[in-house]
């Protein structure tokens, strides 16, 4: 399966004098088993880009193709798409509502039609996916601390099976370790499975750490889209759009500017710690 | 007295059951010291729980002890008579910028404070004025707050405790919700509003970046302050900070992996600068 965005565009409040252009002629193919990065200031379009992909949003122009399947087409099965392509919104365990975390994970598969043993069998395989103990299950999902309730409202979308997980700021209001947690969880789920993952994230640090595709959007528009590292050697380009590179690509150009011999396209603490051990034992 | 004293604070909320019975108690804040001097800067850290939000809640007395004592600005919080004062002493910032915004145009949003107090209306244009003009919002004093950014109406928020004219600020999470720029541009205003007001600052986050120009750091855990100190006294403690689900600034993060590594670099570097100069004085 792929996603395939061809020409897309979105005006909000079209013929009025709210218009505005969230997405200009987006065009883009994400792969089956891919780990894509989305950032962008706030207003940017990427909450706008992201729910097109399960046509929460439906495009005023152009073409979205789900496995080579046209989703605006008149007879395209729309609630099947949702289930494929599982959309976690910013703050997820806002949208817990059942009286125990089992039952509530439940939710998407009962709605899905499957039998209340098959729900189950899917709600315990995606808590365990998540990484959440099982002697919590029967506890209310309100009791929880802020992380174990963001693992629930997960599971909630991963109990569907989804080929496609996309999380708009999985991590945002968590501490330091509960947003390592989440993320590492997510990037253990994506090297287990052939999930495509999806991740918005306002943490340049976190993406340069966890996605191979960086997609960085500006004005409505995809202003790059290639690995971490090539996006983030373009970090003027992205301070002029209220973007920045990850501190540790910022130590390296100082550290090239006083005249060491170093590579400026580091982007995570490791590579910056053996780039700076190599240029002392040479 | 100092702006903020509390004396071995307790703070207890009794747990309920289905049926609206108590079934034990919960202690949110257990017995906490603190002692904040006008015009001081402190950031209070801490893990999701770890009871930072409830402390920051004592002092505008949205909550009161149920052990122990707050003083604020010299009042004690549980005196009710003394509850406006305490208000009017330490204003409060919120995570969310859209829960804090009431009013349909900038400068009306940020009257509402001082009109409530009930300061005089000329008196209020000024502060008004004033306090747009000390976060860098003056250009936007009439527009609609719904069409900023959510970094420009947490800068309209504060104003709006600006215009209140506290001693003290309290930030809970302030840049939780924001972007990098509005996360940058936050941090600057409380920066320069403390250059030019001395306003005494508390400012609770979950950035560590954000607290390296701190007078003080507190790092509580289980309503308890673990660890406190300099900012660099506290960031020299990387496993410590570790232990109670923290972190450390990327660049103290670096350095900490090269001292590892066999580098003589020493503990807490907080600056890009400071290693870079640790580094060029090893080559």
């Amino acid at each position: 399966m792929s996603i395939k965005l061809e020409h897309i565009n979105y005006i909000y409040n079209p013929d009025t004098v709210y218009e505005k252009q969230a997405l200009k002629d987006i065009n883009l193919t994400i792969e089956q088993g891919e780990f894509v990065g989305v950032i962008g200031h706030t207003g940017s379009g990427k909450s706008t880009l992201i729910q097109h992909l399960n046509g929460l949003m439906k495009a005023t122009s152009g073409t979205l193709f789900y496995d080579g399947k046209d989703i605006y087409a008149p007879e395209y099965n729309l609630k099947e798409l949702r289930t494929q392509v599982g959309l976690v919104f910013q703050y997820p365990e806002h949208q817990l509502f059942e009286i125990d975390v089992l039952t509530d994970v439940c939710f998407g598969p009962k709605n899905q039609g499957f039998s209340k043993d098959e729900c189950i069998r899917r709600a315990k395989e995606a808590l365990e996916l998540v990484g959440f103990p099982e002697k919590y299950y029967k506890q209310s999902p309100f009791e929880l601390s802020g992380g174990q309730k963001r693992r629930v409202a997960i599971a909630g979308v991963l109990a569907m099976r989804p080929k496609v997980l996309v999380l708009d700021e999985p991590t945002a209001g968590l501490d330091p370790k509960g947003r390592d947690e989440i993320l590492d969880q997510i990037a253990f789920l994506h090297k287990q499975t052939d999930l495509t993952v999806i991740l918005v994230s306002h943490s340049m640090e976190d993406v340069a750490k966890y996605v191979n595709r960086l997609i960085v959007m500006n004005e409505g528009e995809k202003l790059f889209d290639a690995t971490p590292r090539e996006v983030f050697s373009h970090y003027k380009e992205l301070e002029r759009i209220g973007l920045a590179a990850p501190q540790v690509t910022y130590i390296m150009h100082a550290l090239k500017e006083k005249g060491m011999d170093l590579p400026v396209d580091v982007t995570t603490i490791e590579e910056a710690a053996d780039a700076i051990m190599r240029s002392f034992h040479d | 007295m100092d702006m903020i004293q509390a004396e071995k604070l307790i703070y207890e909320y009794a747990k309920h059951d289905e049926e609206g019975n108590i079934i034990g108690m919960n202690r949110a804040i257990d017995e906490v010291d603190l002692q904040v001097s006008q015009g001081e800067f402190v950031a209070i850290l801490g893990h999701n729980g770890s009871g930072k939000s409830t402390l920051a809640k004592q002092i505008n007395a949205i909550l009161v002890p149920t052990g122990g004592t707050m003083w604020v600005n010299g009042k004690d919080t549980k005196d009710s008579k003394e509850l406006w004062n305490v208000r009017q002493s330490a204003g409060m910032v919120f995570q969310n910028p859209d829960n804090q915004i009431i009013g349909t145009v900038v400068e009306e949003d940020v009257g509402f404070g001082p009109e409530n107090l009930g300061v005089p209306t000329e008196e209020i244009w000024k502060r008004v004025e004033d306090s747009l003009k000390a976060v860098g919002m003056i250009e936007y004093r009439t527009n609609s707050p719904n069409k900023l950014s959510g970094g420009q109406k947490q800068r309209v928020a504060i104003a709006g405790v600006v215009a209140m004219a506290p001693q003290c600020i309290v930030l809970d999470e302030p840049t939780a919700m924001l972007d990098p720029n509005g996360r940058k541009d936050v941090i600057h205003t409380i920066q320069e509003l403390r250059k030019r007001k001395q306003v005494t600052v508390i400012l609770i986050t979950h950035y560590m970046e954000e607290v390296v120009d701190a007078d003080q750091v507190y790092v509580m855990d289980s309503g308890r302050i673990v660890m406190s100190g300099t900012p660099r006294e506290v960031f020299s403690q990387v496993e410590e900070l570790k232990k109670y689900r923290m972190d450390v600034p990327q660049v103290t993060m670096l350095a900490e992996e090269l001292r590892k590594r066999g580098l003589k670099i020493p503990r807490g570097i907080l600056r890009t600068e400071e290693l870079v100069e640790a580094l060029c004085r090893l080559n």
